[in-house]
């Protein structure tokens, strides 16, 4: 069978599989970024206990491997009466741990803001709130989106875990497809160069098109 | 808690520790195998030669970029189809060294580029040889800024073997898989791999911080 026999019969598995990894990883990023962005901001927190919740969160997720962390939100989780469908333990999952990993670079990136801004906003009467959303948070935002690039790329290569829980991702295609044809190198191959397109020339050109953006708008362009 | 058995726990927790001799074992060796290679690869991309560069630098970017876990079915299944088998070991380490090596061929890179050029042109001056230059002067201006990177790496290859659990290789995870299928108890065990993580890596990286305090000092650099 010529590769492009093997294109034509299993490309629209591919697809399907491609079209699963994508959903994985836009939902996983959105919850990384939510949880990124609350345990970011309550490590900073002035109350112990806020921070300390923050803190072991933290360490937790970072400390252990996502595949366990997978398993035991798949498998031991519904013990505890929270039984969660495989997509969704999937990307809960991936977000979870990358989250954890985000939450430092916004740490990081909020108090890398310059000190004279927070003076200054606190002299022009801003609540605490306002002077985060409008003022310190959008700095930090901008100083924080280059290592957002490689944490996605993480995410995304992440998101491959979740075919050991049956998720029908792009891995999980290409070892069905693997099983059937003993056609290894195509399988593999295939996907391997799926996965680094999608980083290389999808998430990487996007977050430098979101890097200008702001940059522009933020006046520093 | 909940169903939790501590009978039960005790019962696999011998398991459990012989399985964690394996994932450091493979993490170690792992490791190993990508200081080396990672050396390579950094060094190969500062060679005059401007395709072999590109070429380095393509190839750590598809590494960089593409899942472990599909390179170590890659190393594993494509081999036979030309004939060549290789154990599940033998194939995790390649896959997980590959992969350690072009993210530690950054770390150099980034070190290798801190030495400011002064300190090449005067290794040239004094007319030291090229090898005499890189591994009395360069590398060791370029270990202290490369250490955290490695460090930081050695914790994330030990955080990855899981992975190999899906060749087989029998590491913790995979004990933990076997423990679960053969007495349907999944708390327990999935809860103890987590718990050893912890255990392991916390301390690692706190050691890793102060190791690398304890260089700096010993080189005069803070």
């Amino acid at each position: 069978m010529s590769y492009l026999e093997f294109l034509a019969e299993f490309g629209p598995r591919f697809v399907d599989g491609s079209v699963v990894t994508a959903m994985q990883t836009v939902l996983a990023a959105a919850l990384a970024i939510a949880i990124a962005v609350a345990m970011g901001l309550m490590r900073l927190s002035r109350s112990v206990p806020v921070r300390w919740f923050a803190t072991v969160y933290i360490e937790i997720f970072r400390g252990t491997s996502l595949l366990v962390q997978l398993y035991w939100i798949f498998f031991v989780l519904p013990l505890f009466g929270i039984s969660l469908e495989k997509f969704t333990a999937g990307f809960v999952a991936v977000g979870m741990n990358l989250g954890a990993y985000g939450a430092e670079l916004v740490r990081g990136a909020i108090l890398s803001v310059p000190k004279g801004q927070w003076e200054a906003a606190l002299a022009l009467n801003m609540s605490p709130a306002k002077r985060m959303i409008r003022v310190i948070f959008p700095q930090a935002f901008l100083n924080m989106l280059p290592p957002w690039g490689n944490l996605l790329i993480e995410l995304l290569k992440g998101t491959a875990l979740v075919s050991l829980i049956s998720v029908a991702d792009l891995m999980f295609e290409s070892k069905q497809i693997n099983s059937t044809t003993f056609l290894s190198a195509q399988a593999f191959g295939t996907a391997l160069v799926i996965y680094y397109v999608m980083s290389r020339f999808v998430i990487t050109p996007f977050m430098r098109w979101l890097e200008r953006v702001m940059a522009r708008k933020m006046g520093r362009a | 808690m909940f169903d939790w058995r501590w009978d039960f726990t005790f019962e696999i927790l011998p398991r459990l520790l012989l399985a964690t001799v394996n994932t450091l074992m493979a993490a170690g060796a792992g490791y190993a195998i990508a200081v080396v290679l990672g050396l390579v690869l950094a060094l190969a991309q500062r060679t005059p030669y401007r395709a072999l560069t590109y070429a380095v630098r393509e190839l750590v970017e598809f590494i960089r970029s593409t899942p472990l876990v599909l390179q170590i079915f890659f190393v594993f299944y494509v081999g036979p189809q030309f004939g060549i088998r290789l154990a599940p070991w033998t194939a995790g380490m390649i896959a997980i060294g590959l992969h350690y090596a072009a993210y530690l061929s950054e770390v150099y890179r980034g070190g290798l580029e801190s030495v400011p050029k002064g300190q090449w042109e005067a290794s040239l001056a004094l007319n030291l040889s090229p090898a005499r230059t890189y591994f009395r002067i360069i590398i060791p201006q370029a270990l202290p800024p490369s250490l955290a990177g490695m460090g930081n790496y050695l914790v994330g290859i030990f955080k990855d073997t899981p992975m190999l659990s899906v060749i087989g290789v029998a590491e913790l995870m995979h004990t933990a898989n076997a423990i679960g299928s053969e007495s349907y108890r999944f708390l327990e065990p999935y809860t103890l791999v987590g718990v050893i993580f912890l255990a392991i890596s916390l301390p690692t990286a706190a050691l890793i911080r102060v190791f690398e305090a304890w260089v700096r000092r010993q080189l005069g650099m803070s």
